[in-house]
């Protein structure tokens, strides 16, 4: 699993906000278009492309795109 | 391995019964904005649900279901000899409700009867148990009992739930039959899980206490006592859309079943984000995947059997069909079936 591609996976989620706005270091709830339903497509999509099933704590837990790219690598 | 083969019990009717009163999201004073409903729609599915007069439990919109169905049946009453109840909203903490409905339907004193407590995955279990004890070969035919009123355990105030959630209680009937077609069943359970979904206080391990019925504002919108439901949106959608689907391949990998080859795929109606997403890893045709959502939310264990008779009646009293259903939620509790069924009796859905 690598991070850049986990960058454009979770960038793809969102429709309004440009891909270059989000980086490792983004903190992803603070972005405008941040909703719950773009958290579900994130999960959705981390159980699509990592068949990894974050919980509800992972997600408002991480604050940033590496962070919660390390909790998806650490349930591979 | 948790799979069951169930041979000789055939599937005779379905019914359900909900309360009249509707409640039009749109207009709901639960969200905070007309805009804030049309949202809930828009993601949901979800346009209005129902909810029970106050003093009507699951236990009688269930009796009313039962009595209609078995006078459309013709069945002599005295020749049901199981009476199963799967519910979360029972009448009392005791005793088991099953058993009041026995006396309530003038059922044998010689009939068999249990409740179960589960609720979205309920009528898949409720079929298991009911189904293996008529395959036993003893009782002759059983009904299964499922529903809740889930009015009673959200907070109006809470607008992520009390708006997804519907009143309904469903009645399937089943007899022995040497001819029937086999019935598949796969289940699962995740007890870590427990807190996704769960009612703090009110039981044994949280007593009712003198500060259970005070409200907390947990977040804008969102708020409710201790005898209410609390929901982890997220964990929920996470569980659902990959045990689901997991769940009804392995049935059909078991079985060797081809699931584009049935007729309905039919998902607990957990909400339509859910829904659409467990349909498309299983690439099954939309058509094939009724909703009953959009009238009636999402109605716990009666879910599956509400989008029968809301969507697939005709069908089912007019033809054969082959079905494949899937159940998912509270416990975490999940299990999948693969049933069919030749012209079965199916009234028309009755108010209470």
């Amino acid at each position: 699993m690598e991070l850049n591609e986990f960058i454009k996976n979770v960038a793809d989620q969102f429709d309004e906000t440009d891909a270059s706005e989000i980086t490792a270091t983004t903190a992803f709830h603070n972005l405008d278009e941040y909703s719950s339903l773009i958290a579900l497509s994130i999960m959705s999509m981390v159980d699509d492309e990592y068949d990894v099933q974050l919980k509800g704590d992972d997600m408002r837990g991480a604050v940033t795109v590496e962070d919660l790219f390390n909790i998806v690598k650490s349930k591979i | 391995m948790s799979y069951l083969n169930i041979k000789k019990v055939a599937i005779r009717g379905v019914s359900v019964c909900v309360p009249r009163e509707i409640e039009e999201e749109i207009e709901s004073p639960t969200f905070e904005s007309k805009k804030a409903a049309a949202d809930f729609i828009a993601s949901t599915g979800i346009e209005r649900h129902r909810i029970a007069p106050k003093g009507v439990t699951a236990s009688d919109l269930g009796v009313a279901a039962a009595e209609k169905l078995i006078a459309d049946l013709g069945w002599d009453k005295s020749t049901i000899d199981c009476l199963l109840f799967a519910t979360q909203t029972p009448d009392y903490i005791l005793p088991a409700t099953s058993c009041i409905m026995q006396d309530r339907l003038g059922l044998s004193n010689e009939c068999y009867t249990l409740d179960i407590s589960l609720g979205c995955s309920g009528w898949v279990y409720g079929m298991s148990v009911v189904c293996s004890l008529i395959s036993a070969n003893g009782f002759r035919r059983g009904i299964l009992i499922c529903g809740d009123t889930l009015s009673r355990t959200n907070s109006r105030r809470d607008k992520t739930s009390w708006p997804l959630f519907s009143d309904a209680t469903s009645v399937t009937a089943v007899e022995f039959d040497e001819n029937a077609k086999e019935i598949y069943f796969n289940f699962g359970t995740d007890g870590s899980g427990w807190k996704a979904i769960y009612i703090p206080e009110g039981g044994y391990r949280n007593l009712f206490n003198e500060r259970s019925l005070d409200y907390e504002q947990i977040d804008p919108g969102v708020c409710k006592n201790k005898l209410h439901g609390i929901m982890d949106g997220m964990d929920v959608f996470s569980f659902s859309i990959s045990r689901a689907p997991k769940s009804l391949k392995k049935l059909a990998e078991y079985y060797s079943l081809d699931l584009q080859n049935t007729d309905y795929l039919l998902l607990h109606q957990a909400n339509r984000i859910i829904d659409d997403k467990i349909a498309s890893k299983l690439k099954i045709d939309l058509n094939k995947v009724p909703y009953s959502l959009k009238d009636f939310g999402n109605t716990s264990g009666a879910s599956i059997p509400m989008t029968m008779v809301n969507n697939i009646r005709e069908g089912l009293s007019t033809r054969h069909l082959k079905l494949v259903g899937c159940g998912f939620g509270v416990g975490l509790s999940w299990g999948s079936v693969y049933f069919e069924t030749d012209k079965i009796c199916c009234p028309n859905l009755i108010e209470y």
